[in-house]
């Protein structure tokens, strides 16, 4: 039996978890950058302050360049802070400039940039991270299997990027980010390259994902109906230097159905943050 | 469907009948002239060269002689250009403090130091290999540097991000995407491997179709000249092709591979 029903089995148990569950999964105190260059000193974030719970889905909204992908990059233990701390199930992930290697390996990031292999075929570049952990072949064939069908991608397993579409190739990422089914997934803009329809249906997916593996998720998008419709807390951040504006928590039952966004409890808060981000001008 | 296949078949055709024109060109050319068989002879006449020439076993020995030059000289230019290429291309200040060197010593006419390897390694076989492998260092060497270099950041994120080891990033993503850039040095690097030889057989020695090249000129044989010449050809293009072949087999998903493959079609 593929594993993937075993999931959708698990999600029943997810839909009766309280939206906020208590432990902290990740603790940012004091989290600011700075970007130092020959002639500039850019404050491309200050002062972030967030907790986030153990399963809890967190999107990030805010205006192009506030830092969004800076604070991720610093959250996957790419970019290490210039002040502040990250802690991830109490333990601190950066050690001053160094990055504390055995927090890095639950995770799973899907870039803003598919950033595929051209080497390899789909099915490889989906079991990387696999690979790269050492499991068998037929293991890897499996899950790459399941995984492309997840992602709609069935039937491509032999091509190669080259052949595929921006969306398809992002959704590759994305499979690969699943692959070792990771307690922390970070996205950065992952539907960003889908048409309507697709990204509709890799929400709902998303969804499904996140609540049948219990993992906690920090999404950024720029579309504000995708933040409210996935996150059970909504962060705005504001531009120069970038910081947290508000924190909004959403509080439809899970799993979350398209048509929630029908519902005018919905349109208010999509509204209320659209005005928001209005506001910065 | 039926396009696809005359496109793919076109090269087959065109490159037979644009050689039967040039030679018809070339015949017509020398009995309108009337040019003298020294000058060019007809292509007949080389042709009937050629038989004789590639009949005779030791035409066979100097071309041995000139492979083995040329292999030996291309591997020896394939390891030491890939090992200083990663070197230089991995350390920044390395290649900062040998630049104006490199440069230098590749601005410097080489060819002109073969009689110097003469004196050094004496006319045999040693100094044709040195200056061919000399020859293709440079492309290698240049073309690796680049490669180490070109390795994009996004992947290389992703190759953090996903805890990997040094060993496995340099597997799974450096020598990958280094390659295509080894394999356009190699290419140009046979073929500088082989002109460090011919002309080393130019000028020193008694071996090699390089060689032959000088007598025959001597000896006024325009036509066996011509043949000898067709024959460095072949040898130039068999070697150019084997290093294609292996680009073909080793790098299939580059664009420079796949791209060309969809031209043919
Ligand atoms: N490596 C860097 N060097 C200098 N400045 C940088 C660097 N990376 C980001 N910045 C600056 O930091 C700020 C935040 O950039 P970031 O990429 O995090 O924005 P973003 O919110 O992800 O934007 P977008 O929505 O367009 O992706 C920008 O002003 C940018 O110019
Ligand atoms: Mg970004």
């Amino acid at each position: 039996m593929p594993a993937h029903s075993t999931e959708t089995l698990e999600q029943d148990k997810g839909a009766q978890r309280a939206p906020r569950p208590a432990p902290a999964k990740l603790e940012l105190a004091g989290i600011g950058k700075e970007f130092r260059t020959k002639r500039t000193v850019t404050q491309a974030l200050s002062g972030i302050d967030l907790t986030i719970g153990d399963g809890e889905f967190v999107s990030l909204i805010g205006r192009s360049g506030c830092g969004k992908t800076t604070l991720l990059r610093m959250l996957a233990g790419l970019l290490s802070p210039s002040s502040g701390q990250i802690l991830v199930e109490g333990r601190s992930l950066w050690n001053g400039a160094k990055v504390d290697s055995s927090v890095v390996s639950q995770l799973g990031v899907v870039f803003q940039e598919a950033n595929l292999f051209p080497w390899y075929s789909v099915a490889d570049n989906i079991s990387l991270p696999l690979r790269l952990r050492g499991d068998g072949k037929e293991e890897r064939r499996e899950r790459a299997h399941e995984l492309a069908e997840l992602v709609g991608l069935k039937g491509f397993e032999n091509s190669y990027p080259r052949e595929l579409s921006g969306g398809m190739r992002q959704r590759v990422a994305i499979a690969r980010a699943l692959s070792i089914r990771p307690k922390l997934l970070l996205m950065d803009e992952p539907f960003g390259a889908l048409d309507a329809l697709t990204r509709e249906r890799m929400n709902l997916e998303l969804q499904r994902i996140a609540l049948a593996t219990n993992a906690t998720v920090v999404f950024v998008t720029h579309d504000i109906t995708e933040a409210v419709f996935l996150g059970d807390r909504v962060v705005h951040l504001t531009p120069r230097p970038g910081r947290i504006r508000q924190v909004r928590s959403i509080d439809f039952d899970r799993p979350r159905s398209i048509d929630v966004q029908t519902e005018p409890a919905f349109g208010a808060i999509v509204r209320d943050l659209r005005h928001a981000l209005d506001e910065e001008g | 469907m039926n396009r696809e296949r005359s496109k793919r078949l076109l090269p087959w055709i065109s490159t037979p009948l644009i050689l039967i024109a040039f030679f018809v060109a070339w015949d017509l050319f020398v009995r309108i002239n009337d040019v003298s068989e020294l000058v060019l002879p007809p292509p007949l006449t080389v042709f009937e060269s050629l038989v004789e020439v590639v009949t005779e076993a030791s035409t066979w020995e100097h071309a041995l002689v000139t492979a083995t030059e040329t292999i030996g000289g291309f591997l020896i230019a394939l390891v030491s250009g890939v090992a200083v290429g990663v070197v230089l291309g991995k350390v920044a200040w390395l290649e900062n403090s040998l630049r104006p060197l490199i440069v230098a010593s590749q601005v410097v006419p080489k060819v002109a130091l073969i009689p110097l390897f003469v004196i050094w390694f004496g006319f045999g076989m040693t100094s044709k290999v040195i200056m061919s492998a000399m020859l293709a260092f440079f492309p290698i060497m240049l073309n690796v540097q680049l490669g180490v270099r070109s390795v994009e950041a996004g992947q290389r994120e992703v190759m953090r991000s996903l805890n990997a080891s040094r060993w496995q990033t340099f597997l799974h993503l450096e020598l990958k995407s280094t390659m295509p850039y080894v394999f356009a040095g190699l290419e140009v690097g046979i073929v500088f491997a082989i002109i460090g030889t011919i002309v080393g057989e130019y000028l020193g020695g008694s071996e090699g179709l390089g060689y032959l090249v000088v007598r025959t000129l001597n000896e006024l044989d325009a036509p066996a000249l011509f043949a000898v010449i067709i024959l460095l050809s072949v040898l130039g293009l068999l070697l150019y092709f084997v290093v294609h072949g292996l680009k073909r087999f080793f790098i299939p998903w580059h664009e420079s591979v796949y791209g060309q493959q969809d031209v043919n079609r």
